[in-house]
């Protein structure tokens, strides 16, 4: 049986030509992560509860019978979800996310939880307390953070399609390590409720897939207004679907230089290239463009993230749920021992820093000055979008890492995002696909379009993925 | 040393809706502990808010009665501290672009009417409450009334005196009571009241150092705190101390203020705008529609009494004060067809009732109808003022009896029919043939000795201006 190497699109034929059944994908998916999860390590739980399926869901809904991996940040209701922390073991959610809800009405089968960087601080999939993911192209590299778990499942086909959230690039990074499509939509485009928040004006929930056709599909599932989230846009949802394939002919897009300096894996550069000369080859107007603030994103984003999260961690107090620390003896050190106990270095570093980027006497010079640079920023792609519909970069200056590599020194971590950051800082939507090859690991290719405009990326990128026939089936026989 | 006072108040008011700020629990006072919950109010990992608009709605509501400036644009911004009543590690609160900056209230004072001027006033979501007593080892939280909605009132240092600080509460009281933003109720804690307090020699020296009051629970006990402050302010600089800038807390029973943390101490509390609601563009149809629908101030009724009804400045502030008083005063001058009347009713036997029994208007089972009624007998003299207020006033108020039946149960009745009346003034003339002579001899006076009798004799219930015509005419003949 094969239908675990099926995409979304692929199942729903089979299931609406009576060829195949829901129950048949989950349980070859269940016996393939049976033989090969113990060593990738994707997930962190499974939907024991059985809330991961909603019952009498009519067939003609669009994932009907699609089985979806969950990133451990986005609550289901009756399962537990831990940020990968040990701060949140045992906590179970008592709702449903929207995006949970909207793909049980829209007929998916939760599988369950993927493993992540803890609170989604990382871009290698390293710190989670369940242990590190692997990639499924080679064991001994990561698969990229913080989603690196959704990416990896779906690249080693654990699962048809994932959910990750992406706050400076853990959708598109680990979607680019593991040679896997991954979206982060236009800010306010998937609603946040239930997504348990790092960087709340930077946070997006988006999809990962096998193919750009079934990114669209997961898109159109996710996106919408939704009253309970008060960032999410009152935009209307566009047919996505009616994207894949149609002409690029006559499209501009715009190469911005910042992007192709120095620092990038000289082999990731020849396979960006080579693929923009595919999209011209289809028609497409390339043309150089200039983002001159890009320098300041990695600065900016380590400013504007942390600041948001320090706050956003509070609830995580032992009062409530989650861990407490036995033993206190008075109520400042309950805070200081479930809190030092709970959370890891790399969360303790990131409250520390946004903390003092707060502080009374540093908050002009640090948070209030990153936000005026964050608006510049965002004007630079205003005037790029003048020109340009899209914007080609690669997703990340080098292919997978090796585990331990970058993990002791977090600068060199933070610039694994140097491209992705930009784009949640400006809120635009960027897309990641796998566009070639080097030294035998997947390279990704960021497309970046005009908020709203997710319609350009399915369209760019399911022209260029029918011109370069990437390997996927690599992944698979390498996991 | 005499010292002078300034003071200014931030005043925390429950706003009157039906759900909480923040998501839609509805707002319950007491009930079971952590009852009226959900993910939004408990701070539950990935839950955020979304504003009422009803809280918003209250909010530019008061503002407006205040004359006050809604803000074209106001934001959220969060206030970071750790509590265990806390749930989320911070308030949601609003930092520098309120929903409201300007305004004022006047106040009464021996040398005239006052201004305060108001400097901000903006939206906010309560905290939950500890629980202490429930077992020796550990606290209890009940998060029930967290994200209650708040309006924080803040005023400019304004304030001269413990008196005007009473007469400040008093006013804002009554203004939002008026305006319906808010129930103002003191024992559910709608109401709570932090105080600013400084002291220094001459009005054009710099303002002193500022002590800022909390947990001030009452009127009396902000009054108590504010003399107390003043007095703990005066002697410490008469003994050549310095004041620390610092937060004291009001200790009621006491009745004295304890240091709590200095300004050294004072929180960080790192404000941010909250990223999880964008700023928030004012909506000029919900401002112009509250605008015209306010409801008449207190200030606003008092000027029309004095001068559409013609009462005294001083009745005219008496019935103005509370919306429910006024509307009961105006019911019933309406029914009576006499304002005067009905306004000495009000603030002779009613007001006495009321205070007596400590009860507000709505307790009791007194209504514009039955006190028209009572009034509307004593000015027709079917029965004498004095019985209507004595007598018949309280059992009415009290059991709601419609006053005709209970001045006939009582027998109160008073005679005006002119074969009784002439019995007994004759039987008097007759009894009293000194008193009589007196009069007829130019003591007019004397006839009201006469007058006396002849209630005497009818048990109080002949009608005296009658009896004192009869008389007269009896004996001028």
């Amino acid at each position: 049986m094969t239908l675990a190497r099926k995409t979304a699109h692929e199942l729903r034929e089979l299931y609406r030509a009576g060829s195949a059944t829901p129950d048949q994908t989950v349980a070859e998916l269940k016996s393939r992560i049976a033989a090969k999860d113990g060593r990738l390590n994707c997930y962190v739980g499974f939907d024991a509860a059985g809330s991961g399926v909603r019952r009498n869901v009519p067939q003609d809904r669009p994932l009907w019978g699609v089985p979806v991996a969950i990133k451990d940040n986005i609550c289901v209701e009756g399962q537990e979800a831990t940020c990968a922390s040990k701060i949140l073991k045992g906590y179970v959610a008592p709702y449903n996310a929207t995006a949970t809800e909207r793909l049980l009405e829209a007929g998916a089968i939760l599988l369950g939880r993927a493993n992540m960087d803890e609170f989604a601080f990382g871009s290698s999939c390293e710190s989670s307390c369940y242990g590190p993911t692997r990639n499924p192209w080679d064991a001994e590299r990561v698969p990229g953070g913080s989603s690196g778990g959704s990416a990896a499942s779906v690249a080693a086909d654990l699962a048809i399609a994932s959910l990750g959230s992406d706050t400076g690039g853990s959708i598109r990074q680990p979607a680019s390590f593991c040679g896997v499509v991954g979206l982060k939509p236009t800010y306010g485009r998937v609603s946040r409720y239930g997504l348990i928040a790092f960087a709340s004006s930077l946070d997006q929930i988006g999809p990962f897939t096998k193919d750009v056709r079934d990114c669209a599909l997961l898109t159109s599932v996710l996106a919408g207004y939704d009253p309970k989230d008060s960032t999410s846009a009152d935009v209307p949802v566009p047919d996505y679907l009616s994207e894949i394939g149609k002409s690029v002919k006559g499209l501009r897009v715009g190469l911005p230089e910042e992007y192709f300096g120095k620092g990038i894996q000289p082999e990731v550069e020849a396979a960006v290239r080579s693929a923009i000369e595919k999209l011209r080859a289809l028609g497409v107007e390339v043309r150089p463009v200039s983002l001159p603030h890009t320098k300041y994103a990695v600065s900016v984003y380590y400013l504007v993230a942390p600041s948001e999260c320090s706050s956003n961690l509070a609830r995580f107090d032992g009062v409530r749920f989650g861990r407490r620390s036995e033993g206190a003896r008075n109520l400042l050190e309950m805070y200081e021992r479930s809190r030092g106990e709970g959370f890891g270095a790399e969360a303790r570093r990131r409250i520390v820093l946004g903390t003092f980027a707060l502080s009374s006497g540093y908050y002009d010079a640090y948070y209030l000055r990153a936000m005026r640079v964050r608006t510049l920023i965002r004007r630079d792609f205003e005037e790029a979008f003048k020109e340009v519909d899209a914007l080609v970069t690669p997703t990340s200056p080098s292919a997978a890492f090796k585990i331990g590599e970058k993990s002791a020194d977090p600068i060199q971590m933070y610039l694994s995002d140097i491209y992705t950051i930009s784009a949640n800082l400006a809120g635009v939507p960027a897309l990641s696909m796998p566009c070639g090859l080097a030294q035998g690991l997947p390279v990704g290719l960021q497309l970046i379009a005009k908020p709203f405009d997710e319609q350009a990326l399915f369209r760019l990128g399911s022209a260029l993925e029918r011109e370069l026939a990437f390997p996927r089936s690599a992944a698979r026989e390498a996991a | 040393m005499s010292l002078i006072p300034t003071i200014g108040l931030e005043v925390h008011c429950q706003l009157n809706t039906r759900t909480k700020i923040f998501c839609g629990c509805k707002l319950i006072f007491g009930g079971q502990p952590n009852s009226a919950v959900c993910p939004v109010c408990l701070g539950l990992p990935g839950a955020l808010p979304v504003l009422n608009r009803e809280a918003y709605r209250l909010g530019v509501r008061a503002v407006l009665a205040l004359n006050g400036q809604p803000a074209e644009r106001m934001k959220f911004d969060r206030k970071n501290y750790y509590y265990p009543d806390l749930p989320k590690g911070y308030q949601i609160s609003q930092y520098d672009e309120p929903l409201g900056r300007g305004g004022w209230i006047e106040i009464d004072t021996p040398s005239g009417i006052k201004r305060v001027r108001l400097h901000r006033a903006h939206l906010e979501e309560d905290a939950g409450k500890l629980i202490h007593d429930q077992s020796p080892e550990y606290s209890h939280v009940d998060l029930n009334r967290a994200g209650t909605p708040l309006i924080e009132i803040v005023s400019e240092p304004d304030l001269d005196s413990s008196t005007e600080v009473y007469e400040y509460l008093t006013q804002l009281k009554a203004i939002l009571k008026s305006a319906r933003v808010s129930d103002c109720d003191m024992e559910k804690g709608h109401l709570r009241c932090d105080a600013n307090v400084s002291v220094r020699r001459s009005a054009s020296d710099p303002l002193g150092t500022k002590v800022e009051i909390k947990n001030l629970n009452s009127f009396k006990a902000v009054k108590a705190a504010v003399e107390h402050e003043i007095e703990r302010q005066t002697a410490a600089l008469a003994a050549g101390e310095v004041i620390r800038q610092e937060t004291r807390l009001w200790d009621d029973n006491a009745g004295r203020t304890v240091a709590m943390r200095s300004k050294e101490e004072a929180h960080d509390y790192r404000y941010f705008p909250d990223p999880d609601l964008v700023p928030f563009h004012v909506d000029a149809v919900i401002v112009e529609a509250e605008r015209q629908a306010m409801p008449e101030m207190p200030r606003q009724r008092r000027r029309r009494y004095v001068e559409s009804l013609k009462l005294s400045d001083y009745d005219a502030g008496l019935l103005s004060q509370e919306r429910e008083v006024s509307a009961f005063f105006e019911d019933t001058a309406a029914r009576l067809g006499d304002i005067k009347a009905a306004a000495n009713w009000m603030i002779g036997p009613v007001f006495a009732y009321l205070s007596a029994k400590g009860v507000t208007l709505d307790q009791t089972r007194l209504s514009p109808d039955l006190l028209s009624a009572l009034a509307r007998l004593a000015l027709d003299n079917k029965m004498s003022f004095q019985a209507a207020k004595d007598k018949v006033f309280p059992e009415m108020a009290e059991s709601g009896t419609a006053p005709e039946e209970l001045m006939r149960r009582m027998g109160l009745e008073q005679v005006s029919d002119e074969g009784a009346l002439d019995v007994w003034a004759d039987e008097v003339i007759r009894e009293n043939a000194k008193v009589v002579e007196e009069v007829r001899s130019g003591k007019d006076t004397a006839v009201m000795f006469l007058v006396g009798q002849v209630m005497k004799k009818s048990k109080g219930k002949a009608n005296p201006g009658k009896v004192q015509t009869l008389l007269r005419s009896k004996l001028s003949s």
